[in-house]
């Protein structure tokens, strides 16, 4: 982003005047205010990627002459005087559909079946998928993975064929192991299998790091690698697990508490 | 050679322009793709072996030119000065033109163009119908210059634009293109000065030129034709646009698919930076602007700008939100402007010319000219330019020579996947912008396709549908589900299994699709859809109430049967059909055989006396014939 504006706008939402941080989107305003709009592929912590819709929402302007733009609000920029609508009937309507058709795909799938009945859809209208899957598609994981700087998995293919695969549907040789693909996951459907000698995902098994004062398998022996050569700390640094690292610190703290130089200059 | 002045580039002209002229004749040989693909190569070989033996009072010289439009007919060949076109031209032909023609000066009534109506051979290339109503201005060197010599381009008035538009200030440029009312020839029309003016006055130090030719629309091939006809106009167009916004960096983003495209935009663009019109310090203004070639992977999607920069970036070439434009944030985060081809080659017309000039073809909205490749059930098939505001009837009737055997027109798309399907009854409306936007089509890129009785429009909504299925890049909800499902509709449709309420689940998806889409693709995804129900709703209908296709095009639902009384026997459907349905002898009664006929129509159509029908398939079952 070449210039961060600064500063605060205040725009309309639902009727409710809402202030809100300049540069921010509007997904951000609206939560931040107490008014929820939906979502599937957000992830505060990630780019938005806008792929879900189901945070359209309708906006308009003084001097627009009731016209309204629908918008998806986790990629548009507040701005001031803005006036919004999250629950217009298009808004509404248009939500129904995406949240249909992702019906069609994952019928089974309890976060969507859950969303679907609030929006009064327990049947689709569309053909159900013959092979039902779990996966929305949302590429939460693809861009978790991206994220972590390590890119083992993409969405691959196009259209209807598209899915989420390691490179060539083989083992990712860049995988790390650390599960953040799993855990991000919505719809919990990437599988896993994680023990005290080993871990394997996306078909490819790690060795497990133990923690030498608790005997606990915390990291795989690559996420070990990759963190240290990313984050500028040794190896040897996640030797202990996080437990442990804070047992040991709080302990230090405690010896240096005792510690009669210590004490007489504390007041931290 | 370094031009290094304006002066010097007025010598480099004259230069120029003496040589060829001092060609008293030139032999032009389209040597576009469509002629290309019917021997044009070897046409040209034929000339200049035999000319290169010929007496010097007749020095002739032989010119491989792009594309001439008039594909129907090739290989094209057209002699200068006389004019005479000769059409559908054979290495065997060459030796009797070089004879009789270039050496004798007398024509050869064979190779002349035909009028259909009249049956009148036609001399002149300028008075044929197909060119004779065009008016051409981004075409406009197209088919006269060879496109692989720049000398020859410079001669015709390539970089005049560019030479003018360096002795104004960028501001005057700019005024320049809105005085000509300019609009996106990509298909969404959107004001060419406009645009520039927002990256001109966007912050930032370096920003870029970027030329869409991710041409991908079924049917579309102007953009095509002139990157291999006339590279220096979309070069030129860019220069200017670089000069007017203040970028100094230039991509041409062309499919892979067009790959004389590819090599004619690369030699164009060496013998641009050869001559110092490209490059640093142009025409020694101390301006410099480069231009490079992308080659696109080959996903239609790419052609929609955002996904297009994000291939030019080496990501994959998926589509973002716009919130933000292009001209503020666009290649590498950086003001960029983004134009089609065709817009690049006005450019250096209206800059030469003057925007008045431009401005004063066009309607009131939609000014000066446009490009179309003219294909479907037409006679003349071929690339066309045209003032905005020609009517749909003037193009397919007074240049399209109308519809093959003179069958009823029914219906002509335009604007391939994103457009729609206009009917008879609109076949005088003005085609601009607006008008074919309300007509429930739209501009797009240029792509007509003319359609006879013989079509199905509920087919031809599902040919657009399962494109776009293929097409669509998948990451947003309502395109990729939407499409599927919606195809998923579509095929039980043809194939005689429509329930009652699909038409309102086809309208009801088409919406969300249309407000919930996050690029163009999937927007205007259902604009076929939604056009030919609101023309041919009663086709919908009896594909869904009563299994029929009216037209007789869908297969699962329609049966030929020959009518004894008509039938005289003359062999044609046994001869048409491809699968051996059909039994009879040579003037008697013929049958066609329904366990083996696949209903393909091909007897209907090869049928001379109409002795042969089609009926739905539920009454032929229901008269228990097997």
């Amino acid at each position: 982003m070449n210039t961060e504006p600064v500063g605060v706008v205040t725009m309309t939402i639902d009727g409710k005047p809402v202030k809100a941080r300049a540069g921010a989107f509007l997904l951000e305003a609206a939560r931040a205010a107490g008014i929820h709009i939906p979502t599937l592929c957000h992830h505060e912590a990630l780019e938005p990627y806008g792929g879900c819709r189901l945070c359209v929402v309708d906006v308009t302007e003084e001097g627009w002459d009731g016209w309204c733009k629908m918008v998806i609000a986790c990629q548009f920029p507040v701005k001031d005087g803005l006036i919004v609508f999250t629950n217009s009937e298009r808004v509404l309507e248009t939500r129904r559909v995406v949240l249909d058709l992702l019906l069609a795909r994952c019928p089974d799938t309890p976060l969507i079946q859950g969303l679907a009945a609030r929006y009064g859809i327990t049947e689709t209208s569309y053909q159900r998928n013959p092979e039902p899957t779990d996966c929305i598609l949302c590429a939460l994981c693809t861009r978790v993975c991206d994220h972590i700087g390590v890119s083992a998995i993409a969405t691959v293919n196009r259209g209807i064929g598209r899915e989420v695969a390691p490179p060539f549907g083989e083992a990712p040789p860049d995988c790390i192991g650390c599960l953040a693909c799993a855990e991000i996951c919505p719809t919990h459907c990437i599988p896993y299998t994680t023990s005290d000698s080993s871990r394997t995902i996306w078909g490819k098994t790690f060795q497990m790091l133990r923690c030498p004062a608790c005997g606990r398998a915390h990291i795989t022996v690559e996420q070990a690698r990759h963190f240290a050569g990313h984050g500028g700390v040794s190896e040897s640094y996640f030797t202990l697990c996080d437990a442990c690292k804070r047992t040991q610190m709080a302990a230090t703290f405690q010896r240096l508490q005792a510690l009669p130089t210590a004490s007489a200059g504390g007041g931290r | 050679m370094r031009i290094e002045s304006f002066a010097a580039f007025e010598g480099y002209v004259e230069d120029a322009r003496a040589r060829f002229a001092a060609r008293q004749s030139e032999v032009l040989v389209c040597c576009g793709t469509g002629c290309l693909a019917n021997g044009a190569a070897a046409v040209a070989e034929a000339f200049a072996a035999a000319l290169e033996g010929a007496p010097a009072q007749v020095k002739t010289f032989t010119k491989r030119t792009g594309c001439h439009g008039f594909c129907e007919r090739g290989p094209l060949v057209v002699l200068r000065p006389a004019g005479v076109l000769y059409t559908k031209v054979k290495p065997r032909d060459v030796a009797e033109i070089v004879d009789k023609t270039i050496q004798g000066g007398t024509v050869i009534p064979r190779l002349l163009y035909k009028e259909p109506v009249s049956g009148q051979r036609i001399q002149h290339y300028q008075e044929v119908p197909f060119y004779k109503h065009q008016t051409r201005v981004a075409m406009r060197r197209i088919g006269l210059i060879d496109p692989t010599d720049i000398d020859d381009a410079i001669a015709h008035g390539a970089y005049r634009g560019l030479v003018k538009a360096l002795t104004m200030t960028p501001e005057a440029v700019l005024a320049e293109v809105a005085a000509s009312g300019l609009r996106g020839r990509g298909g969404a029309g959107f004001p060419t000065a406009r645009k520039w003016r927002s990256c001109r006055s966007a912050k930032g130090e370096r920003k870029f030129i970027l030329c869409n030719g991710d041409e991908g629309d079924p049917g579309a091939f102007k953009d095509r034709s002139i990157m291999e006809g006339d590279p220096h106009s979309v070069l030129e167009g860019m220069i200017i646009g670089g000069w007017a916004v203040g970028a100094h960096e230039g991509i041409i983003y062309v499919r892979d698919e067009y790959p004389l495209a590819v090599v004619n935009l690369t030699l164009a663009i060496a013998q641009a930076r050869d001559r110092g019109l490209l490059g640093s310090n142009i025409l020694g203004t101390g301006f410099d602007f480069d231009i490079r070639i992308s080659r696109g992977g080959g996903a239609f999607v790419c052609g929609e700008s955002s996904a297009l920069m994000r291939s030019l970036e080496g990501k994959v070439g998926e589509p973002r939100a716009k919130y933000v434009h292009a001209t503020d944030r666009g290649l590498y985060d950086l003001p960029t402007v983004l134009n089609n081809v065709e817009t690049w080659a006005d450019v250096g017309a209206i800059l030469e010319h003057g925007g008045a000039w431009f401005a004063a073809m066009g309607t009131e909205k939609s000014k000066g000219t446009k490009a179309f490749s003219l294909v479907g059930k037409v006679k003349n098939t071929g690339l066309i330019e045209l003032p905005m505001g020609t009517t749909l009837r003037q193009i397919i009737y007074d240049i399209g020579g109308g519809v093959i055997g003179d069958r009823p027109f029914k219906a002509v798309q335009t604007g391939g996947p994103s457009g729609g399907c206009v009917p008879e009854a609109l076949l005088d409306l003005p085609v601009d912008y607006e008008k074919l936007t309300e007509a429930g089509s739209m501009m797009g890129s240029g792509g007509m396709i003319v359609m006879d009785d013989r079509t199905c429009m509920v087919d031809v909504a599902r040919y657009f549908l399962k494109f776009l299925t293929e097409e669509s890049c998948g990451k947003c909800v309502p395109c990729r589900e939407g499409l599927h499902q919606m195809l998923v509709i579509f095929d039980d449709l043809v194939a005689g299994r429509g329930k009652g309420g699909d038409i309102e689940r086809i309208e009801r998806l088409s919406r969300g699709m249309q407000l919930g889409s996050l690029c163009e693709l999937g927007k205007s995804a259902p604009n076929p859809v939604l056009s030919t129900l609101r023309y041919f709703r009663e086709e919908y209908v009896a594909h869904v109430e009563r299994r029929e296709c009216p037209a007789g095009i869908c297969r699962d639902l329609t049966t030929y049967e020959i009518m004894p009384q008509t039938c005289d026997g003359c062999h044609a459907c046994f001869k048409a059909c491809p699968v051996a349905a059909i039994t009879g002898k040579v003037k008697e009664l013929h049958v066609i055989h329904q366990d083996k006929c696949i209903s393909c129509g091909a007897c209907y159509d090869a049928c001379p006396t109409q002795a042969i029908r089609f009926l739905p398939k539920h009454e032929m079952a229901a008269r228990g014939v097997a």
